[in-house]
């Protein structure tokens, strides 16, 4: 059995955010949308993470800090960019602060796009993500 | 005790605390006016967890874990086979302060916090749950549970205060809001996950265990006060216990997490109270 | 006959021969060699007479003699102590008793004869095997400790020579209060360790040490006054001067009295609450005396007299007040255990409670109860001891001895860690000593109806998990900041450490034996009903296959861990790591240390108020208790 499909635990960071995709995020596990259905919990500790979820642009204050949440989730892991701006830094791509999108730092495996994002589009993110994860468990398994 | 019952009792009880957990969650979320993850959800996390990566911030945290899960185990052994509940719940505290050692072991800034907290919560909820131990010696000349349990009158007609203190303090046990402070089973909290934060992979899934392990043991000390000789007695014992656990999740979503003052200080004040009340009524007869 | 006797001369005369030598490594040799032959010589004596005990009776009118002579100068050595350090209740309390002593010695002890004078039974013999092994082992750490801490303490006058005559001599004297029968020269043999330990806590001669001495003196002679009024009104009123005469009397008001003069003297030694105040003061003393006079000796002597009166006591309304009074001491000496740092007063705090937890035992007076004091003060004596020797190098090995910063001690000396944790585990852990005497203390407490007792126990039992596991906690969170501070443990130190260590170890798998050979038959001798070990065989099984998994365990991981390499990662700080786990980067990008600090939660459990508060309470109970024997009177 899959149980990494079953289970998707998220960290959610928001990089250079307006706040507006992290309010979605945070719809989704209202009881309206209710992630908790497909066993999605909001962990907030990259070391119980499978996905990663940014919003927002990387700016060049926190490259380091989603390298290191990056580097600190245990495989297999997915980043997921919710929103324009992380998928490509989207209006604040020109800022003098602003590297850019996620991808500039770490390899990101499912985009979302939208300003802000839907919580429809999250959650469909997440569960694309999900197939990405079982993927990357069988790739795991060969490695080892 | 053979070896069929040793091991019934290591496979089944996890299967039925995780049965248990994943209740929890389907009626936390029905409280909360959501639909909830599929009853199996506990068991779907645990697998999960086994297939991950397990990586470690030094070579000694995850060892007191697993030290934890086999003292934890062999509380349980000693519990359902009837054995003597004060040897029982010094096992307990044996794999609870191996567990904190793991947090200080880890050297991080939230697992250390955590452990602090949960050494709290212990130093909290250990005077009652001894109190308990001792009204039912009490209540039926002997700490071993299949002589409570085989007794003509449930110990709950002896020891209502002390069953109330204790189900008080099981919301530390069960860590269950207010009393959740070292680390909480919802998605957040003030210091991330408490003294799990560094644990991952095969090393978090056997913390679930552990807890699957403690909710069972928790419900054993409920169980022990309405059982009887009689054997209708049993089933009133279960649905006790079941109605014990659906309280405690009603506590947990309607309440609001505590401050250690206010968690130590309620703890001592109602065994102070439910305890000692209730053994000094119970030893002038 | 002989082989008493010479392990009762044979530490004196040791004490004086290195009293005379020296030079320094002559002296060392002497003290080691003086330390295995007192070790070995115990061993002789319970071998030979452990089966079937021995009674003696002592027809030589010297042996008082001397020790009247030895009385007086002592007394005139202290009455002027006190002038000069202007403590004059001092000069009073030694001028009272010895004057009392005296005028009973020449004008009412005539016809009153001392059939034995000696009796050596079981409870002897474990109190006469803790002394020689525990205190001898502490006398060859002082060796290696001594050189050290005068290396460190460069402004102390160093006089090593008068350091270890004292301990060897204060071995001696327990070996005689363990050891008599006759009240007087118990009585002897007590006021010898007064003395002796105000001599070792006032070593450094500091301001603060002389203080605290004159406390301990002033409260142990407290105790002794009790005693001589003890023994004058028993001489008086019943004509015996035998310990063992003494305990078969049928407990009635009258005999209460004296019973209860002689429990205050044993509280005192003790350090009971309202008394403690002395052995909190003794940590100034170098680190080998507290671990002798607070494990093995002096405050064992205290409830070694409890455990004797143990079946005057039970069911009287002394023994419940004296029980009350443990109980409080355990109660709140646990508490307040909690909120100190330093690791020596730790020790103090959990030395007072563990002592309360004997008293309540022993005075609770049933065959349980007592048999669960007598191990309590097996296993204290040796967990304790390991614990103050290893605080005393672990201090020389970090630079001091805070708890808060024995996270550096894993990775200076991971041995030493590991023994200290060994020590914490022996005080509080499941299938440890303590924890089994505790267990067996609540059952007999139970039954015999001491209710609240029981519930001071079930708080003070989860204080003192909170204290114990707090240190443990730091001891393994290893901290590596390059310290550099290490210097190697001599072997003069590690020897008696690990040798303890082994002690505690042991001393878990062999207490059934212990119970078999030695408790029960001496708790069927006393009560005269057989004693049966208070523990079931199943829990007991149970309890040894704890232990064997708790020593199985850390090796059976070695395999799973040897195939089993994982990615090592940074702790989580909010992704603010710097890499190195000990800093962070905090605003403006500028590294911040992380630092850890443990719980002490003064606003709950603060030393000032609590101490205050039960003091005010013990001393209600014992006022409570002169009441009562007045009340009873009349």
């Amino acid at each position: 059995m899959d149980g990494i499909k079953k289970s998707p635990w998220i960290l959610h960071y928001d990089g250079t955010s307006c706040n507006g995709c992290d309010i979605e995020v945070l719809a989704c596990l209202t009881p309206l949308y209710d992630v908790e259905r497909f066993g999605i919990i909001n962990t907030g500790n990259p070391k119980h993470a499978d996905v990663f979820l940014i919003t927002g642009s990387v700016n060049e204050q926190n490259i380091p800090v989603v390298k290191q949440l990056y580097e600190q989730m245990p495989e297999p892991k997915v980043v997921v960019a919710v929103g324009i701006c992380a998928t490509s830094g989207g209006i604040f791509a020109e800022c003098y602060n602003v590297a850019g999108g996620v991808d500039k730092v770490i390899p990101v495996d499912v985009y979302v796009p939208g300003c802000a994002a839907r919580p429809e589009a999250i959650i469909d993110g997440v569960v694309k993500g999900l197939e990405i994860l079982g993927e990357k468990k069988k790739n795991v398994g060969k490695r080892k | 005790m053979n070896l069929i019952k040793i091991i019934a009792i290591i496979i089944l009880t996890p299967l039925v605390g995780g049965l248990l957990t994943g209740f929890d969650r389907i009626i936390s979320a029905r409280l909360q006016g959501r639909q909830g993850p599929p009853l199996l959800q506990p068991f779907y996390d645990v697998l999960k967890l086994t297939e991950k990566e397990s990586i470690e911030v030094n070579s000694m945290h995850r060892f007191f874990v697993y030290v934890s899960l086999v003292f934890v185990v062999f509380t349980t052994l000693i519990m359902l086979s009837g054995g003597d509940i004060l040897l029982a719940i010094f096992a307990l505290t044996l794999g609870s302060v191996f567990f904190v050692l793991g947090g200080y072991a880890s050297n991080s800034p939230y697992n250390t916090i955590g452990s602090e907290r949960e050494l709290l919560q212990i130093m909290s909820y250990e005077p009652m749950v001894l109190l308990t131990c001792i009204g039912l010696y009490y209540a039926q000349k002997s700490f071993f549970i299949k002589d409570i349990i085989s007794a003509t009158k449930p110990s709950i007609i002896y020891l209502p205060g002390v069953f109330l203190g204790l189900v008080f303090v099981l919301t530390f046990k069960l860590r269950k809001s207010p009393f959740d402070l070292s680390m909480s089973h919802h998605g957040h909290q003030e210091i991330v996950k408490g003294i799990t934060t560094e644990y991952s992979g095969k090393d978090l899934a056997v913390i679930e265990v552990t807890h699957w392990y403690e909710v069972i043991i928790s419900l054993t000390l409920v169980y022990v006060f309405f059982a009887t000789v009689s054997p209708i007695s049993h089933v009133f014992a279960v649905i006790a216990c079941l109605l014990v656990y659906l309280f405690e999740i009603i506590i947990d979503n309607s309440s609001a997490r505590v401050k250690w003052q206010h968690a130590l200080r309620s703890a001592w004040v109602v065994t102070g109270v439910m305890g000692t009340v209730n053994l000094l009524i119970l030893s002038f007869f | 006959m002989v082989a008493i006797n010479v392990l009762l001369l044979f530490p004196l005369a040791v004490a004086l021969a290195i009293f005379l030598v020296k030079n320094d490594a002559a002296r060392s040799m002497l003290v080691r060699i003086g330390a295995v032959i007192t070790a070995l010589l115990t061993l002789v004596v319970v071998g030979i007479f452990f089966k079937d005990g021995i009674r003696l009776s002592s027809s030589i009118e010297e042996i008082d003699l001397i020790i009247v002579v030895v009385e007086v100068i002592i007394a005139a050595y202290i009455i002027t102590l006190g002038i000069r350090s202007k403590r004059y209740v001092i000069s009073i309390f030694s001028f009272l008793q010895t004057a009392a002593m005296l005028v009973f010695e020449f004008g009412f002890k005539e016809g009153i004869t001392v059939e034995t004078a000696i009796v050596f039974d079981k409870l002897t013999a474990i109190m006469i095997l803790v002394i020689g092994l525990v205190g001898s082992l502490i006398c060859i750490y002082a060796v290696g400790y001594m050189k050290d801490y005068h290396n460190h303490h460069k402004e102390y006058k160093e006089r090593k020579s008068f350091f270890f005559s004292i301990l060897f001599l204060f071995l001696s004297a327990m070996f005689g209060i363990v050891l008599s029968n006759n009240l007087m020269w118990m009585y002897f043999c007590w006021e010898i360790t007064t003395l002796c330990s105000f001599l070792l806590i006032g070593y450094t001669q500091t301001e603060e040490a002389k203080n605290n001495a004159l406390k301990a003196l002033v409260i142990n002679l407290g105790g002794g006054v009790a005693f001589a009024a003890a023994i004058i009104f028993i001489g008086m009123n019943y004509h015996t001067l035998e310990l063992s005469v003494l305990i078969q009397m049928k407990p009635d008001a009258v005999l209460m009295i004296p019973v209860f003069l002689l429990s205050i003297a044993a509280l005192t030694k003790s350090a009971q609450l309202p008394f403690s105040s002395w052995l909190l003061g003794a940590m100034v003393a170098p680190t080998p005396t507290s671990a002798l006079l607070h494990s093995a000796t002096m405050v064992k002597a205290g409830v070694y007299l409890i455990i004797r009166l143990a079946p005057l006591l039970g069911p009287t309304s002394v023994g419940r007040i004296v029980t009350l009074g443990g109980g409080v001491t355990f109660l709140t000496c646990s508490l307040m255990a909690i909120s100190q740092s330093d690791a020596k007063k730790i020790l103090a705090y959990s030395t007072l409670a563990n002592l309360g937890l004997i008293v309540i035992c022993a005075s609770a007076g049933t065959q349980e109860s007592l048999w669960a004091a007598i191990l309590l003060i097996i296993f204290h004596a040796v967990s304790k001891s390991l614990l103050f020797i290893s605080v005393g190098s672990a201090e020389h090995q970090i630079g001091n001895r805070n708890v808060e910063n024995m996270d550096l001690l894993m990775g200076v000396s991971r041995k030493l860690a590991f023994y200290m944790m060994i020590g914490i585990a022996g005080m509080f852990l499941a299938p440890f000593g303590m924890l089994v005497s505790k267990w067996v203390a609540m059952k007999a407490l139970i039954d015999s109806k001491n209710v609240i007792i029981v519930i001071i126990l079930a708080y003070g039992s989860a204080a003192t998990l909170f204290y114990w596991a707090k240190w443990m906690g730091k001891l393994v969170s290893k901290v590596n900041m390059g310290h550099k501070n290490h210097h190697e443990l001599s072997l003069d130190e590690e020897l008696p450490i690990t040798i303890l260590a082994f002690l505690v170890v042991i001393s878990c798998f062999t207490f059934p034996l212990v119970s078999r050979f030695a408790l029960e038959p001496y708790l069927t001798e006393v009560y005269k009903k057989t004693a049966l070990i208070p523990i079931e065989t199943s829990d007991i099984k149970l309890m040894l296959c704890m232990l064997s998994m708790l020593i199985l365990l850390p090796i059976s991981f070695i395999p799973v861990y040897k195939n089993d390499k994982r990615r090592k990662v940074p702790i989580y700080m909010a992704g603010e790591n710097t890499g190195d786990n000990q800093t962070f980067y905090g605003a403006m990008g500028v590294k911040q240390k992380v630092e850890m600090r443990n719980w002490y939660m003064e606003e709950f459990f603060g030393a000032d108020k609590l101490t205050f508060l039960s003091n005010v309470l013990c001393t209600a109970i014992l006022v409570m208790g002169i009441i009562l024997l007045i009340g009873g009177l009349a």
